[in-house]
């Protein structure tokens, strides 16, 4: 083995590649977990695929239809405030995630509106109302509330991840030579996103 | 040569920690070195295995004869329950990634440290909330959990134990776990020292490397999981109760979907010590580099496809069953291939039997029983006899305790000089692997009679012709809890007054033998560039550090 020349010294380390690949590989743990519920709503449309019918028709399409394009163009807001960072462009970067910040704000308003009415219908998990429907609704309002419920908690985690990312642009942390944190956050963000371009035509749109 | 201009601090890293500002024990627990976040793993990670050995021998010696003997059939439910979380969760699932995954992949790969430093520290303060919730989860209202560490459906949802916290608990430790793997992983692709190819790796950091995929990719299945049984006991929604349409079995699926693989988290990283520990002290090449190192990732992938075959009286479809059955077969080959390999290795070796070695050799005997009782198990027909019965726990208990804890100590033996610059006593450490040998087939040999005789699992109660074979399990327990004694006994008394440890008592040329014992703070004060292959002895020629007393030419 030969001596090699290296400075070894208390410099910090930086591997935005690495920090990067670090990010995907737990996107990758992100998708398993929504994947076991995908499983299992997998199974039990396949067991009860006339009750989901069903059941479906009961969601409100436009507000999902609504709650998709918000997240879309949020996708869109993310994407570009990196883009401004990376040009320098402090100010700009900085608002379009106040956008984004806005308008997931706005997905979770929907998002309660939506529950507060099915809940107020009765339709909630043990509820008298509920247990009287067939088991395939039953199934899938559980279900609904299970993966829009986990999808919402993401919701508000990114929107934590995205706001803690703001302020190191803010104080200058994150900068034009190293957004590689706020690149991160995106990911994270569109992999929210993602789910729900899954999530809204497995609840709203096959009926 | 080394740069002139850096200041090369001389102190071990058990003198110099990464924070200046905190000192004393904050200087550990705050500390990024992924040398002192091992240790602090080995230390709670040994802790939570007696607890689990104490619960284990309190288990036999109930079971030492029919009746009641020292607690009552609750208490029975909840010990074994007990046991079962700690020794899988607490210690085996961590134990060999955590402890020296943590403190060797850098070493092996030349690096100063993991991928994220940060993390991985955040990883084991995550490690130590599950753990207290573990602990609260023993005294709040409703008791501990009596389940079984399955935790099977529809049980686990009707019981008033405390399911949820302790489930919670796992949960949280599974995270813990994938930060690991997904820093493990970042690490392998982005620290390796210059000239240090995939396959110039030692074999342990590429079994390192596949338990590690396998903690990313099977670990979020069980968090989605217990999940869904905390769901079901808070709010009934039926996701997996027949009574609103339901399916119970589906749970079993999802919860095998990861404990299946989480079997190779707990045996590849053992696998990789094994190949670590047999070309040092058979001062010979590994024998089929390529294919051992091909058979981790090999056992990771096959190994995720396996689950259902813990299932194959569930009621599942026949179809599935001959698919699984046949998986299972398929997964022995690579394990086999290992065996092999290292059989190999040792042929017209000039073996030096030191007590990390005669701990190998423990190892390789009790696995293999382990993984051919495997195949009983796996078969259909034998195992609609087997299932359920004492047959699946000695199987289980000889390839985990015989084959992953067994490493854990070849391991401790193998590498404690170079973590903490102390030599243990050679000779009770021969000792105690032969002790170990008597015990450990004392304890768990006549469980295979047993179950094959009939005897469930879990059983609180038998019938009067089980019993002479219960006592023989009952004395191995005994000699089992002496034999652990004695290894703790060796090792603290060597890191209180044991001799100061060579740089390289047995010969190994893998990285972490270039170095100082115990490794300075940033391991390496020239990142080395690596030209030959891992195993080459050749080098021991040129080599800084040699063993005391030992020519090479």
């Amino acid at each position: 083995m030969t001596n090699h020349t290296a400075d070894v010294s208390h410099e910090v380390h930086r591997d935005d590649v690495g920090a990067r690949m670090g990010m995907w590989l737990f996107l990758f743990t992100e998708l398993l977990l929504f994947g076991g519920l995908f499983l299992v709503y997998a199974v039990y449309r396949h067991e009860y695929i006339d009750q989901f019918r069903v059941a479906a028709m009961a969601l409100n399409t436009t507000v999902g239809a609504l709650n998709t394009i918000i997240l879309l163009t949020s996708s869109l807001t993310v994407a570009l405030s990196i883009a401004a960072l990376q040009k320098g462009n402090k100010k700009l970067s900085i608002m379009l995630l106040v956008m984004t910040n806005i308008l997931a704000f706005a997905f979770m308003v929907n998002k309660f509106f939506e529950w507060a009415e099915k809940i107020h219908h009765g339709i909630y998990p043990g509820s008298d109302t509920l247990l009287n429907l067939p088991d395939g609704q039953i199934l899938f309002y559980g279900l609904y509330y299970i993966m829009t419920g986990l999808h919402g908690l993401h919701v508000i985690i990114g929107l934590v991840f995205l706001s803690i990312v703001m302020v190191f642009i803010m104080t200058g942390s994150v900068n034009k030579d190293s957004y590689v944190k706020l690149e991160n956050a995106g990911l994270y963000w569109h992999l929210v996103d993602l789910i729900w371009i899954f999530l809204f035509p497995l609840f709203y749109l096959i009926q | 040569m080394a740069n002139d201009t850096v200041a090369i601090s001389e102190k071990s890293f058990l003198e110099e920690g990464t924070t200046k500002k905190a000192t004393g024990l904050a200087s550990w627990l705050l500390s990024t070195d992924h040398k002192r976040i091992g240790i602090m793993y080995l230390v709670s990670i040994s802790f939570f295995f007696f607890i689990g050995v104490i619960l284990g021998v309190l288990m036999r010696l109930e079971l030492i004869a029919p009746g009641r003997t020292i607690m009552d059939a609750q208490t029975y439910n909840t010990i074994f329950t007990l046991h079962g979380v700690i020794m899988i969760f607490l210690f085996i699932i961590p134990g060999i990634p955590a402890v020296f995954g943590n403190f060797f992949l850098p070493l092996h790969l030349g690096a100063k440290d993991v991928a994220f430093p940060r993390l991985n520290l955040l990883s084991y303060w995550i490690y130590v909330i599950g753990v207290v919730l573990v602990l609260v989860s023993l005294f709040v209202e409703g008791g501990p959990i009596d389940t079984g560490w399955t935790f099977y459906i529809p049980y686990s949802v009707r019981t008033n134990a405390n399911v949820s916290l302790a489930i919670f608990a796992a949960f949280i430790l599974g995270f813990s776990s994938i930060l690991t793997g997904l820093n493990f992983v970042t690490t392998v692709h982005r620290l390796r020292a210059p000239g240090m190819t995939y396959f110039k790796m030692p074999l342990f950091v590429w079994s390192t490397y596949a338990t590690a995929w396998i903690q990313i990719i099977a670990t979020p299945v069980i968090g989605i999981t217990i999940l869904l049984v905390i769901l079901e006991r808070l709010f009934g929604v039926g996701i997996f109760d027949p009574a609103l349409g339901g399916d119970p079995v589906l749970f079993q699926h999802m919860f095998w979907i990861y404990s299946h693989p989480a079997v190779y988290i707990m045996i590849l990283p053992a696998m990789g010590v094994v190949s670590e520990i047999i070309p040092t002290f058979a001062r010979r090449t590994i024998f089929g580099y390529r294919a051992i190192a091909m058979s981790s990732l090999a056992i990771a992938f096959i190994g995720y496809l396996v689950w259902a075959h813990h299932m194959f009286t569930s009621g599942m479809s026949q179809t599935a069953t001959i698919i699984f059955s046949f998986l299972t077969f398929v997964v022995a080959l690579p394990s086999a291939i290992k065996v092999f390999n290292w059989v190999a290795t040792m042929y017209k070796g000039s073996i030096d039997p030191k007590p990390p070695f005669l701990w190998v050799m423990s190892f390789i005997f009790l696995f293999t029983i382990g993984g051919l009782t495997g195949l009983v198990l796996g078969a259909l027909v034998t195992d609609v006899h087997l299932h359920d019965t004492y047959f699946v726990v000695a199987h289980f208990h000889y390839v985990m305790f015989g084959g992953t804890g067994t490493i854990f100590f070849a391991a401790l033996y193998y590498w404690f000089p170079k973590m903490t610059g102390k030599m243990y006593n050679l000779k009770l450490a021969s000792i105690n692997a032969g002790l170990f040998f008597v015990a450990f087939n004392t304890l768990y040999f006549p469980k295979f009679i047993l179950g094959y005789m009939g005897m469930p699992r879990r059983y609180y109660d038998y019938l009067p012709e089980f019993q002479s074979l219960q006592v023989i399990s009952t004395i191995g327990s005994w000699l089992m809890l002496i034999t652990i004694s004695l290894i703790i006994y060796n090792l603290l008394s060597a890191l209180l007054k044991g001799k100061k440890a060579e740089a390289n008592p047995w010969g190994g040329v893998t990285l972490e033998w270039h170095i100082k014992s115990p490794p300075p703070l940033e391991n390496f004060h020239v990142i080395p560039e690596v030209t030959k292959e891992p195993y080459d002895f050749s080098q021991l020629k040129t080599m800084k550090y040699v063993p005391k007393g030992e020519k090479y030419d």
